[in-house]
C-alpha cells in the first residue's frame, strides 16, 4: 500500500495580498483548533472564547487592563524580533524580564532619596542592563563556546525564578510584610506615574513605542540593520561579506535582553511598587513574548499591535480562569496552538502544498 | 558515610530515570536529524495522562501505555511541522511544548491532590534482593527503573550494530546520499520522532505514577529541557546517555540533602540548571576537540528538489 504523500513545491510568484490571507487564516485554524481541544475537556468554546473577548477587549475596564499588559509584551517582542532577524534564539526573555526587575529594584535601594527625574531614569537604566547582562551570557557562550542560545537562554530563566525568589523570601524581604514574600514598597520617587485610575503607567507605555520605531528604524534604513538581517538569513553570505557574526549576535542579544529587562523595571516600578515572586511579577510576558513577535512577523512595529493583541488574550485568559474555574496554564494552549498555526502560515507564502495519492 | 553514599547513589537512580527515558528517545529523534523541542510539553502530558489512566482504571501499566500514546501523539503534530512542512524545528518543538503544559493543566486539575492508588512497587528478586549492600543498592527498584537501564545497551546496539541503526544514523547524517539508496527519509524521520515522543511520555508518566506518585501542575519542572540538554551532553550515544541522567538525578538528591545544612532552597533549585549550562559548555569543547558533534542534517528539513 502507497501512503499518501503531501508534496511542497515552491512558488515561483506569490500575490501581495497572500501574506495578510494565509495569516488570517491560519489564526482562524488556530482558533477552531482550540475550540476542538476545549470542547474535548469539556469546556464550552463559545463560552469561552466569548468570556476571553470580553473579559479582555468588551469592556472600558477590560481594555485598560489589556493595555496595561501589553506594555511589557512590546517591549521583550519589540526586542525578539531584533534577536530572531538575526537569527539568534533568545527563548529566555522571561528571565531577562526578571532580572531586570531585579536590578531596577536594586537601583531603587540604592539611592532610595534621589528625586524621581533622577531615580526612575537610573532604574531603567539599571533594569535594561540586568536584561542586557543576563542575555549575553547565552550570547557569549554561543559566539565564543559554540554552545546552543536556545538551552542556555531557557536554563537561566529558570535560574532567574529562583533569584528573585531568593531575594523576596530571604535578603530583600521587607519590614512590614505581614510574613509575605515581598520587599517594602518602593520609595514615592520611584513609582512611575499612572493615567489617572488606571494601571497604565504610560512613560513605559510611550519609551516601548518609540524603541519599537527606533528598532523598525535600525533595521531597515541603517547599514547594521542591513548587516543582521543577511546574518540572520545567510550566516555563511554574511561572513564573506566581511561582517562581524559575533559582534552582531551579542548586539542582538544584549538589545533584546535589555528590552526584556526595561519591560521587568516596568513592572515593578508601574505596578507592584515593589518586588514580589515572580508569577506575581509576570504571568509569562517573555514567553508571550516570542508569539508576539512571530505573529508580527519579526516587524517590530507590527509588534506593537501583536502584542496588545495577546495582551487582551491574556487578560481574557484571566477572566475564564476565574469564570470557569481553569487553572492558570490554560492560557499556554492559546500560546501553543497558535504559534504552531503561524509558522506553519508562512511556509504557504513560499509554497504550494499538493496531495499525491 | 558509606550509608550516605548508598542512600545517595539509591536515590539518584530513580530520580534519573525520567530524564533517560526522555534522552534515549531524543537521542534517536536527533539521529534522524530532527530537533524536538517539544520534550517538556510530552512529559507533562505524559505525566497527567498517565496518572489520569492509573488512577481511573487502577492499572499502572495502562498508565504508562496511555502515556506512550499520548507523548506520541504530541510527537506526530511535531513531525508533520518540521518534517512535512518544513518549518523551523525550534519554534514548533517550543510551541508545542506550551501546548503541552496548557492542556495538562486543564486535564490534571481534578487530579490535584490525589494520591494514586495503583503505585508501581518495587519487584523483589529472590536472592538478589536479599545480598547485603549490593541487594539494596541496586536490587529493589520498581520495574519501570529496570526496562529503562534495560533499554540502554538494546538501543545502542540497534543505532551501532544494525542495518535499522545504520539507516537511521545515515538519514540524519546525510539525507540525499540516503535518499539515493533508497532510504524513505521521511518515514524514518516520522518514525524516530514519534518514538522519542513515546519515549518522553513514559519519563513523564514515570514521575506521576513511581517518582511522586501524584499528579503536580507543572511537576516537569523543567526535565524536558534538560532531557535536550543530556542528548548533546550524551553526544547522542545511548550508553553516555545513562551516565547524564543519573548525573542529574543526583543532583536532585543533592538539592534535598543540602536543604537542612540551612542553605536557600532557592539557590539550590537553580543547580540543575547551572549544571545543565556548565555541562554544555563542557561538551561543546569536547565535541570541537574529538571532533564529533550533532549529526550533520539535524535541524535541516529535506526535500528531493532543493538538494
Amino acid at each position: 500500500m502507497k501512503l499518501p504523500r503531501i508534496r511542497i513545491e515552491k512558488r515561483l510568484s506569490s500575490p501581495r495580498w497572500l501574506p495578510a490571507a494565509s495569516l488570517l487564516v491560519s489564526l482562524a485554524l488556530a482558533m477552531l483548533s482550540i475550540a476542538i481541544i476545549f470542547a474535548a475537556l469539556g469546556v464550552d468554546p463559545l463560552v469561552a472564547f466569548q468570556r476571553i473577548f470580553r473579559g479582555g477587549f468588551g469592556s472600558v475596564y477590560g481594555l485598560q487592563e489589556t493595555i496595561t499588559k501589553t506594555i511589557p509584551l512590546i517591549l521583550a517582542g519589540v526586542g525578539l524580533t531584533l534577536a530572531f532577524k538575526g537569527r539568534m534564539y533568545n527563548i529566555g526573555a522571561e528571565g531577562q524580564l526578571l532580572i531586570g526587575a531585579i536590578f531596577a529594584t536594586g537601583v531603587s535601594r540604592l539611592f532610595p532619596d534621589w528625586p524621581a527625574f533622577l531615580l526612575l531614569p537610573a532604574m531603567f537604566l539599571g533594569g535594561f542592563v540586568g536584561g542586557a547582562l543576563w542575555a549575553a551570557i547565552p550570547a557569549v557562550l554561543k559566539t565564543r563556546f559554540r554552545v546552543d542560545e536556545v538551552l542556555t537562554s531557557l536554563m537561566l530563566v529558570y535560574v532567574a525564578n529562583e533569584a528573585v525568589k531568593f531575594l523576596v523570601y530571604g535578603p530583600w524581604r521587607g519590614s512590614d510584610t505581614r510574613g509575605f514574600p515581598i520587599t517594602d514598597e518602593f520609595p514615592a520617587a520611584a513609582h512611575i506615574p499612572t493615567l489617572l485610575g488606571t494601571r497604565i503607567h504610560y512613560p513605559t507605555l510611550l519609551l516601548a513605542i518609540l524603541l519599537a520605531i527606533l528598532i523598525y528604524l535600525l533595521l531597515t534604513r541603517t547599514k547594521l540593520g542591513y548587516e543582521i538581517r543577511v546574518t540572520g538569513e545567510n550566516p555563511d553570505a554574511s561572513r564573506y561579506a566581511g561582517m562581524d557574526y559575533q559582534k552582531i549576535a551579542l548586539l542582538v542579544m544584549i538589545i533584546s535582553g535589555g528590552l526584556a529587562g526595561l519591560a521587568g523595571m516596568g513592572e515593578v516600578a508601574g505596578i507592584h511598587f515593589r518586588l514580589r515572586p515572580p508569577e506575581a511579577i509576570s504571568p509569562g510576558y517573555g514567553f508571550t513574548a516570542i508569539i508576539v513577535a512571530w505573529l508580527a512577523r519579526l516587524n517590530p512595529l507590527a509588534a506593537i499591535l501583536t502584542a496588545f493583541l495577546l495582551g487582551g488574550l491574556l487578560v481574557g485568559g484571566d477572566a475564564i480562569q476565574i469564570a470557569l474555574n481553569l487553572p492558570a496554564a490554560t492560557v499556554q494552549i492559546f500560546n501553543g496552538v497558535i504559534l504552531l498555526f503561524v509558522i506553519a502560515s508562512e511556509l504557504f507564502n513560499q509554497y504550494k502544498l499538493r496531495l499525491e495519492v | 558515610m558509606l550509608e550516605f553514599i548508598l542512600a545517595a547513589i539509591r536515590a539518584a537512580i530513580p530520580a534519573g530515570t525520567p530524564l533517560l527515558y526522555g534522552t534515549l528517545g531524543e537521542v534517536y529523534a536527533e539521529r534522524s536529524g530532527v530537533l524536538n523541542l517539544g520534550v517538556e510539553g510530552m512529559m507533562i502530558m505524559g505525566a497527567v495522562s498517565g496518572f489520569a489512566v492509573a488512577q481511573t482504571t487502577g492499572s499502572a501499566g495502562l498508565g504508562i501505555l496511555a502515556a506512550a500514546v499520548v507523548g506520541g501523539l504530541l510527537a506526530l503534530i511535531h513531525a508533520f511541522a518540521s518534517i512535512t512542512l518544513r518549518v523551523n524545528q525550534v519554534v514548533s518543538g517550543l510551541a508545542l511544548t506550551m501546548l503541552g503544559l496548557g492542556m495538562s493543566g486543564m486535564i490534571g486539575k481534578r487530579f490535584v491532590g490525589q494520591p494514586l492508588a495503583a503505585r508501581l512497587q518495587p519487584i523483589y528478586i529472590p536472592g538478589l534482593s536479599d545480598l547485603p549492600i549490593l541487594g539494596e543498592l541496586l536490587f529493589k527498584f520498581d520495574i519501570m527503573v529496570y526496562i529503562s537501564i534495560l533499554l540502554v545497551p538494546v538501543l545502542w546496539f540497534v543505532l551501532y550494530k544494525t542495518r535499522l541503526g545504520v539507516t537511521l544514523r545515515s538519514v540524519g547524517e546525510n539525507p540525499s546520499a540516503a535518499d539515493a539508496l533508497g532510504v524513505d527519509v521521511t518515514f524514518v524521520r516520522y518514525a524516530a520522532v514519534i518514538f522519542g515522543g513515546m519515549m518522553a511520555g513514559i519519563g513523564g508518566s514515570y514521575l506521576s505514577i513511581s517518582y511522586a506518585p501524584a499528579w503536580i501542575e507543572g511537576m516537569t519542572a523543567g526535565a524536558g529541557w534538560i532531557v535536550v540538554a543530556l542528548t548533546i551532553f550524551a553526544i547522542w550515544d545511548p550508553a553516555r546517555a545513562l551516565l547524564g541522567a543519573y548525573l542529574f538525578g543526583g543532583v536532585r538528591v543533592l538539592q534535598f540533602r543540602l536543604q537542612p545544612l540551612g542553605i536557600s532552597p532557592n539557590l539550590l533549585n537553580m543547580l540543575p540548571f547551572l549544571l545543565t549550562i556548565l555541562v554544555l559548555w563542557l561538551s561543546s569543547g569536547q565535541a570541537a576537540r574529538r571532533h564529533i558533534g550533532a549529526p550533520a542534517a539535524l535541524m535541516t528539513a529535506y526535500s528531493r528538489e532543493e538538494r
